[in-house]
Order: structure tokens, then sequence, then C-alpha cells
């Protein structure tokens, strides 16, 4: 790993609030995110997964721990790091265009290269068509299209994707996970990415870190080493079968250490 | 990468389906249909009224006809009482209402947004949500007189609290995602509430303002009912008093079809604002 890590995290801790004792949510998390690199975070429901990317994020808090993005510190929310969500977050009052827009003018671009960098973006989703369509006439694969063409308009120094091919039909998803390969390998962009599909993250990433149960914390990071572009279909593939089963396996020990707990 | 899923409809979905009977749980049946139920529904009520009155069965001092009522509301068009009596109670309800909506909004923002807040006023809120309107007549009147402040007064009471809570409960239903979203876009909370929280939840403030809108018809006939010397309500005491029963069985027509308009007027608009939410 290079000297400098687009992202580092050290010591961090997270605990909510049950009742008189508090519950340890997130246990001493270490990691560093190269620059382009893209990880993966994977595990069992209730691992945290979520809850460390809204952290890095800027939207949870955290008790313990620090977390430098470029080697300076980061409190709360920015620009630097843009976020696509699981839900569906296109504001439903305005077109695809619109809502790409909405993100350029409120992160201060110039107000006369707006529209032509937004409908570059939607081109770079393959949804210039419906440009001027409102959400609730876009699909579900197309509403996450608009919103990762959206993160991206603005030029973050990351993008962190919190499960968002969740809600779609296996169909889409695949489609989905290809156009997202296609962007990062064309742009070149420091993805953390969060799943529960092994398949998925096995395909996407550089690095996978599955985390641990009670409490979560990182378990270990598995490395994918197959060479990129990588072809449809190499979810198939021998290795990566393997590879996916190694992973799953990892997931299973904890699930299963809990459970005799 | 969008998928073409119109290559092989089977024949048989493009046959008409076989249509539920009428009346059984669900069924559908079109607009036409939904139209003409709706006004025989109405013209059965007419007809029961005519027979009443037309058999004798009531005496006209207590149920006049309908050509009775009909006649009295054109004398009282002709001379302008009527309208003028709808220009007062339109002009209440109207100021009354802006007045207890603007408030409201304000309140709502407030506890919806600050816990703190929401500690300090919306129990109380509810508090006072329970104190029946009528109980209110007069204290208000005991304070501001019978004039149209005192009528704006019933009004706000009447629409202000209950709408506080539901506007606060409308804020509180946009997804805490959109909220985070603004944040990541470096966006301060002022401006994730006015350009993406007010937004998102003007179409439910919309239906909550449709549906108090209605409460305040009420209410404004409420309080010139009691005491006012104009005015839809005052007219219909002036009715009871002189036994004219034709023109306070006209008044409440009129009160019903002045809801029913304005409740139209507001679906209406709701759809003209709000086309994004449509499919096509």
């Amino acid at each position: 790993m290079q000297a400098h890590p687009k992202l580092k995290i050290s010591h961090l801790q997270k605990s909510f609030a049950n009742g008189r004792s508090p519950v340890k949510v997130l246990d001493d998390i270490n990691l560093e995110v190269g620059d382009n690199e893209f990880v993966s975070l994977v595990g069992a429901s209730g691992c945290g997964k979520s809850t460390l990317l809204s952290i890095i994020a800027g939207l949870q808090d955290h008790e313990q721990g620090e977390m430098l993005v470029d080697g300076s510190p980061i409190n709360g929310p920015g620009r630097d790091r843009g976020v696509v969500f699981q839900s569906y977050t296109l504001l439903p009052w305005l077109t695809a265009l619109q809502n790409v827009e909405f993100a350029l003018r409120e992160t201060g671009h110039e107000a006369k290269d707006i529209t032509e960098v937004a409908r570059r973006h939607l081109d770079l989703v393959k949804l210039s068509r419906f440009a001027d369509s409102f959400p609730s006439q876009l699909s579900g694969g197309m509403k996450q299209r608009v919103a990762i063409a959206r993160a991206l308009s603005y030029r973050p120094k990351m993008l962190l994707m919190d499960e968002p091919f969740g809600a779609l039909d296996a169909l889409t998803r695949g489609q989905m996970q290809e156009l997202l390969m296609q962007i990062w390998q064309e742009h070149r962009l420091t993805v953390i990415f969060v799943t529960h599909d092994v398949e998925e993250a096995v395909y996407l990433s550089d690095r996978i870190f599955v985390m641990g149960l009670n409490p979560g914390r990182i378990k270990e990071c598995i490395e994918v080493s197959s060479a990129r572009p990588r072809p449809t279909g190499i979810q198939h593939d021998r290795e990566t079968l393997e590879l996916q089963a190694r992973v799953l396996k990892s997931i299973r020990e904890e699930t299963r250490r809990v459970e005799f707990d | 990468m969008t998928l073409q899923t119109d290559t092989a409809v089977p024949k048989q979905t493009m046959q008409r389906p076989r249509r539920k009977p009428l009346l059984s749980m669900a069924a559908e049946i079109s607009g036409a249909a939904y139209l003409l139920i709706a006004i025989c529904a109405f013209l059965l009520f007419i007809a029961g009224w005519f027979l009443a009155t037309g058999l004798g069965v009531a005496k006209p001092i207590f149920l006049p006809s309908p050509l009775g009522v009909i006649a009295k509301l054109g004398k009282l068009a002709a001379d302008g009482t009527l309208a003028s009596d709808v220009g007062n109670s339109v002009y209440r309800i109207m100021v009354g209402f802006l007045i207890a909506s603007i408030m409201a909004l304000a309140t709502a923002i407030l506890i919806g947004a600050y816990r703190f807040w929401e500690a300090a006023i919306e129990p109380f809120l509810d508090f006072v949500r329970y104190m029946p309107v009528v109980a209110f007549v007069p204290l208000t009147i005991l304070w501001s007189g019978t004039g149209d402040i005192q009528k704006f007064l019933i009004i706000w009471i009447g629409t202000y609290f209950q709408q506080a809570l539901m506007f606060k409960d409308n804020i509180k239903r946009v997804p805490a995602d959109f909220i985070g979203f603004g944040r990541t876009l470096g966006m301060s909370d002022l401006r994730v509430l006015m350009r993406i929280v007010l937004p998102s939840a003007m179409p439910q403030i919309w239906d909550t303002l449709r549906i108090s809108l209605g409460w305040a018809w009420t209410w404004v006939t409420l309080a010139e009912l009691v005491a006012a010397n104009s005015g839809l309500g005052y007219r219909i005491t002036v009715a009871q008093r002189y036994l004219q029963t034709d023109m306070a069985i006209g008044y409440i027509l009129v009160l019903g079809v002045l809801g029913l308009a304005t409740d139209q007027i507001m679906r209406l608009l709701g759809r003209h604002f709000f086309k994004y939410e449509r499919k096509s």
C-alpha cells in the first residue's frame, strides 16, 4: 500500500445506547483504502457494515478512533465523499437531469456548466434518453443509475455505496454491476462498497473486508487477484468460485460462532 | 440496458378479462358506471324528499318541498343576500385558515426538526387538541366580541392544533436518506430543510391542508350560529327565529355545495402541483 492511503481508519469504535448498558456495534476498526481501489465490506446482517459506511460518510458519529482522508482528519459529511444509498434518494419533484443539476448546484459548481456536466454524467450511466423523466417514471435500476451519476458528477474523492443494488432483481443487478465496473475502469475511482452478496463482492472488488459479529469488527481481508478488466461470466470460473466459497465460509464461521455463544 | 419484455406476450392475456359481478368485494367498475351510481343516489334522495312533502307526511313548516327551497334560494340570490352571506363566510375562512396554516407549518417545522421544541410544545398541543372547540365559543366572545376577529379565533382554535401535529407528521415522513443525501453535499441544516425536506413533504402537506379546510367550514358556521350579524350560519339562526325552514335547509345545502367545491378545487390544484408523482 502507498504511503498516503486515500482513507485510513484507526481504532474506530461505535456503540448504540440500549437502555442502561450501551451495545458495542463496532470495535477497533482499522483499515486502509488505497487511491483508486475498489473495496467491499461484507458480513452477516448485524455486523455493522452499513453503520461503518455511514460513519465514513459522516452521517453517524462514533466515540473513538480517527479517520483520515488524504491524510487530513474528517468530521461530519462532506463533498469529498459521495454516497449512493440503498433506498432511492432521487428527489421526486425533479427530473433525472435536474437531480444531477441539484447536486452540482449545491456543491458550488459554476452555473453555466451545470447542465452540460449533468448531461455528460447521465450519458455515462446511459440514461440520456430519460433526462426529462421524473423518478416515478423510472425503474429501480434506472433510479440507481441516476443516483450514481449524481454522486459522481461533483467529483468526490471517494464513492461510498451502501448495498446500492440490494433492491434490484437479479438480472438488473448484474447489468448494474457491469456498468459500475466499466465506469470504475474508465474513470479510476476509490470505492467502498457494502454488500451482503458474496458473488457481487468478488466480482467487483480489489479487496474484501469480511466483518465479524458481536461486536462488529474487521475479521479478515481477502485479496481478489483476478486481472482487470474482468470479463462477464468470470463469476463462474473455478478460481472465482473458490474465492466466493472462501469469503462465504469466513462469514459463516462468524454466524456459527455467535449462535453457539 | 433497458430490457425488452414485450416480445412474447401470451395470447390469453390479450382477451378481455371476465367481469366480476357488480357487488362482489373490490370489483372494478368503469368511471361512467361510478358516476351513474352516484347520480342515482342523489336522485333517490331528492325523490324521497318530494315524496315526503308531496304526500303530506311532513308539514311544510318542518320540511318544505325541494321546489320551495329552491324558490327561496332564488329569491335570496336575486336580492343579493346569498352573495353577501357567502362572501362574509368565505372571507372569514380565508383569513382564519391562512393564519392557522402558516402558524401551524412554522410550529411543525420547529417541533419536527428540534427535539427540544418538540418536548416543549408538542405535549401541550396534544392537550389543547382534546379540548372541544365549541367550549371555546363563549370565551372567545368574551375576549373579542362578536365581530370577525372572534370568527378567526374559532377557526384558528379548530384548525391550528390539529394542523401543527399533522404537518409535523408529514415532515417526519421524509426519508432519513434524503436528509443524509443533502448533508453529503455539504448543505446546511436550513438549506436541507428548505430545499429538500419541505418540497418532499409538500404533497402530504397539501393533503393536510385539504382535509383541514373542510373542518374550517364547520367552525365558521358554528361561530356564526352562536353570535354574528352576517354570514351563512347567521342566516340559518335568523331562519329558525322566523320559522323560515326553507331558508335554513337551503343554506345547509349551500354549505354542502361550497364544502364540496373547495375540496374539489384543492384536489385539482394538488394534482396540478404534484404531477411528478404520476407514473406516466
